[in-house]
């Protein structure tokens, strides 16, 4: 391992022209792996990891997450992720609504939700619908069959979002990203020409990454090296391939359509997010049970996470970082997530 | 959210499939890879395998960080 980071340096030092460089990430698992491996401390100082926008449960906005909340007071069974439980709203969270009594369950899949679902007739089960692309498949194929089979007692609160309009957002006016490290999972699913327009439009190449340190010093001589010449390559091939899962792109297209969405830090962008087709419509949790996302959904005080997921700041530059705002109580989502930047750099002392 | 570890199918049956990493079973959707066979590595996301682990390629990249282990002894030796 030793032995391959000292060649990667070797590469990096070879590609190196000196300038400063900085290469954002924009997948929770690549920040997690690059502050675990140490990679930023590996890299000669002009070229800087930055995270992006890559934790879906960080991404999500203030209003969303407490209209979530408020749902769990309804007498509906909350069905989500682990990472979201935690996240504070403005008056509580989904793990202090459990611990009042409401009914906020944790799944590994929604699959799982649904079949807890089939199992609970007399429960009304909520999926908080949260994730990109490599998530939206395993919502759709709930919803496919809670619709195949007339299940009645299931629905999505759909909040997905998809990455290319956010990419877009970050560079469209300008930025100093000279690089991206692409997601490897969400690519999996939609495979790499989604960001041909970074090259064609903005200049700005990339590569989609695996998530090993390996992997990930691979993918920063490979855009280091196309610095001149930007281009989007696959680094992990081993799962992804240019053309991404098309029967997984069926699905998503058959279940939902496209939409506008509003992401914390970056507001509303247009064609980011996901909405359940109109054929579908009985278990979209939004109609289902007027849920209304409430218009202060304002950002909780000092938490500077919206910058953060642009990439603006550094985690440790946020005055909360590491007092007011730590795992054990955290004050933004970037400090909840296993994927947050901020939980990143806090847990590996970066 | 992405556990980057590759589960290989040991049992298939329709639409779920049976994948084991170091011991622990599972049961995991393969609806999105119908092409899948027992004894194939599929990466796993909420509990729906979203793609089928290219051997070869995960070989070559093995190979490759083999080379570059090989190459910087040699450098060593040298030096």
């Amino acid at each position: 391992m030793q032995d391959i980071i000292n060649t990667a340096k070797k590469l990096i030092d070879k590609y190196n022209i000196g300038e400063p460089i900085k290469i954002m990430e924009v997948c929770g698992s690549h920040t997690m792996a690059i502050s675990k491996y140490g990679l930023r401390q590996i890299l000669p100082p002009n070229i800087k990891l930055i995270s992006g926008p890559g934790c879906p449960v960080c991404v999500t906005a203030q209003n969303e997450i407490d209209a979530v909340i408020s749902l769990a007071g309804k007498g509906m069974t909350i069905a989500t992720f682990g990472d979201l439980i935690r996240v504070p709203g403005n008056n509580s969270s989904l793990q202090e609504e459990r611990a009042k009594g409401k009914d906020v369950k944790v799944f590994y899949s929604p699959i799982d939700a649904l079949e807890y679902a089939k199992a609970n007739p007399s429960k009304e089960v909520v999926f908080i619908g949260i994730g990109f692309e490599t998530t939206i498949p395993s919502v759709a194929l709930t919803i496919k069959e809670a619709h195949a089979k007339k299940i009645k007692n299931y629905s999505v609160y759909c909040l997905h979002k998809t990455m290319p309009k956010a990419l877009e957002a970050l560079v469209v006016n300008g930025s100093d990203i000279q690089g991206f490290l692409l997601p490897g999972h969400v690519s999996a699913i939609t495979g790499s020409a989604i960001y041909n327009f970074l090259v064609d439009k903005y200049k700005i190449g990339g590569v989609v990454s695996g998530f090993e340190a390996q992997d990930i010093l691979m993918s920063v001589v490979m855009i280091l090296k196309n610095m001149k010449n930007p281009k989007i390559e696959i680094q992990y091939k081993r799962v992804v391939r240019e053309e991404g899962n098309a029967d997984a792109q069926k699905l998503i297209e058959e279940v939902f359509e496209v939409s506008d969405a509003t992401w914390r830090g970056l507001g509303v962008i247009e064609g980011s997010g996901l909405k359940i087709r109109e054929k579908y419509s009985e278990y979209d949790a939004e109609k289902k049970f007027n849920i209304k996302k409430p218009n202060n959904g304002t950002e909780i005080k000092g938490c500077r996470c919206g910058d953060v997921l642009k990439g603006l700041i550094t985690p440790k530059q946020c005055p909360l970082f590491g007092k007011a705002c730590t795992p054990l109580n955290p004050v933004g989502p970037c400090m909840v997530s296993s994927e947050g930047s901020c939980a990143a750099y806090y847990k590996y002392g970066e | 959210m992405c556990i980057a570890v590759a589960q290989k199918v040991v049992k298939i049956d329709g639409d779920v499939a049976e994948t084991e990493l170091n011991g622990l079973k599972r049961r995991v959707s393969i609806a999105m890879v119908p092409d899948v066979k027992i004894g194939d590595y599929v990466m796993v996301h909420a509990g729906v395998a979203i793609s089928i682990v290219d051997k070869e390629t995960a070989e070559e990249d093995l190979k490759l960080w083999k080379e570059m282990e090989e190459a910087l002894r040699e450098s060593f030796k040298q030096n």
